[in-house]
């Protein structure tokens, strides 16, 4: 196969980056781990005229802990984070999601970044974004912003980052101390993308109940879908069977998942209730009481 | 849009001029006569492509050959030492761990990489870091059996020296 002709740049900060962002608009693409964007130019559903590799850019790589949030260069490789002490330590969300990505040698390229930028409604990263509270910096030119994840996602491949900027740092916060948290996924295959993936958080409160509970879904709707619903019905219930069965039922009430060549709508909707229980009883496994 | 492409290749410095299109796997295969790299879906499924990028497992499908610059590439071709078979090829054709052997370039650079981080995988951890590879002659449990006979031949310390 071969990808649509286009203009090679490789500039090495970025300033360069956002200058040849601003000149070339939406016919440029960003590049960086290529692990999505090379297959899409291959069979031709991208067409980008100006290709903007930015995998040799200073700066972009990196993980940092600050201020109750761990920063992520948008660079930063999804092998690297899966290795990161940090990481297990401070995101355990994250680390449970990532060996869920492609292979080995598809984390060894893929970033970061480039997951959350690319917004495939399936991939892992976005759901982890949104079930932390993450926040991305995207600079462009003339302007730097912080946009949460509730707004960064806005459906399948689209994102607010506008075609002039560029994404720089994913910040992640720690979450409740004590929290329990679990990332769950049913694909037909190792490594292919879920049919339905579920993240959770359980913290509880000194006597066991349940004090905070989020959830998160991928596979049912064209984003990252948060359960607000569910997650309310699970404040103050005691951590058992019959309180996760209720919110597995709330969390699929209202969803309409699409059916495809992978199955149908009633099957996914039937996943993401399992899934959504298990994934709450794994979080509520691992939580601690606060003290 | 063309452009020159230079880095090492098993050691060696190769340099060539390609279209800046052209994928890292094209690259080997057509400008450096490197056809041992393998080709199969051409879009990141298949794993056949899979050489070392600065020692790390990469689909060369998924990487512009100029995106190679300054780094460094290993192929099939790189493994063996004159005619003396690199342990992970000794010991996936000792286990017969291929049929058509179409898809044996992907598995054996895989099971390398594999080899040089992990030098004693368990069977589970060996499944999954060959889940992103694909063998059509389904001959799975050969080729897992040659990785197991690769680390007890001690191919991960070979790898890493």
């Amino acid at each position: 196969m071969k990808t649509p002709r286009f203009e090679y740049h490789a500039p090495r900060s970025v300033e360069e980056v956002l200058g040849l962002l601003a000149e070339h608009g939406d016919e440029a693409k960003v590049l960086a781990g290529g692990q999505s964007l090379v297959p899409l130019l291959a069979m031709r559903l991208a067409r980008p005229t100006h290709l903007v590799d930015i995998n040799n850019v200073e700066g972009l790589t990196g993980i940092a802990e600050r201020n109750g949030v761990v920063a992520f260069g948008a660079l930063t490789r999804e092998r690297e984070a899966e290795g990161s002490a940090l990481v297990s330590r401070q995101l355990p969300v994250m680390a449970a999601a990532l060996p869920h990505i492609g292979h080995i040698s598809i984390r060894n390229r893929g970033t970061i970044g480039g997951s959350i930028a690319h917004a495939d409604a399936l991939a892992e990263l976005p759901a982890v974004a949104r079930i932390t509270g993450a926040e991305m910096v995207l600079k462009s030119g003339t302007d730097e912003r912080v946009v949460s994840a509730e707004d960064f996602f806005q459906g399948h491949f689209t994102t607010a980052l506008g075609d002039e900027e560029l994404l720089t740092e994913v910040r992640v916060p720690k979450g409740p101390a004590g929290a329990g948290w679990a990332f769950e996924e049913v694909a037909r295959r190792r490594g292919d993308f879920a049919l339905v993936g579920v993240a959770a958080m359980v913290a509880l409160d000194g006597t066991g109940r349940v004090e905070e509970a989020r959830l998160c879904l991928i596979g049912v709707a064209d984003r990252p879908l948060r359960s607000s619903a569910a997650e309310a019905a699970l404040v103050g219930a005691e951590p058992s069977t019959e309180a996760f069965v209720a919110a597995a039922e709330e969390a699929v009430r209202d969803l309409r998942p699409p059916s495809d060549i992978h199955g149908p709508g009633d099957y996914r909707r039937q996943l993401a209730r399992v899934t959504v229980r298990r994934s709450l009883e794994a979080a509520a496994s691992r939580a601690g009481k606060a003290s | 849009m063309s452009e020159t492409s230079e880095f090492d290749v098993n050691g060696q410095h190769r340099s060539a001029e390609a279209d800046v299109r052209m994928t890292l796997a094209d690259f080997l295969r057509e400008r450096l006569g490197l056809t041992g790299t393998h080709l199969g879906c051409e879009h990141g499924v298949c794993g056949a492509c899979t050489v070392l990028l600065d020692g790390v497992a990469v689909r060369s499908c998924l990487m512009l050959a100029v995106q190679a610059r300054g780094h460094q590439v290993t192929t099939v071709e790189g493994l063996a030492d004159g005619d003396q078979l690199h342990p992970v090829q000794q010991a996936f054709r000792e286990s017969h761990g291929f049929q058509c052997g179409f898809c044996t370039p992907g598995f054996v650079m895989m099971t390398t990489a594999l080899l040089q981080e992990n030098p004693h995988p368990s069977e589970e951890e060996i499944r999954d870091a060959l889940s992103g590879n694909i063998c059509r002659c389904t001959g799975y449990q050969s080729i897992v059996e040659g990785v197991l006979r690769a680390a007890s031949s001690g191919a991960g310390a070979a790898a890493s020296n």
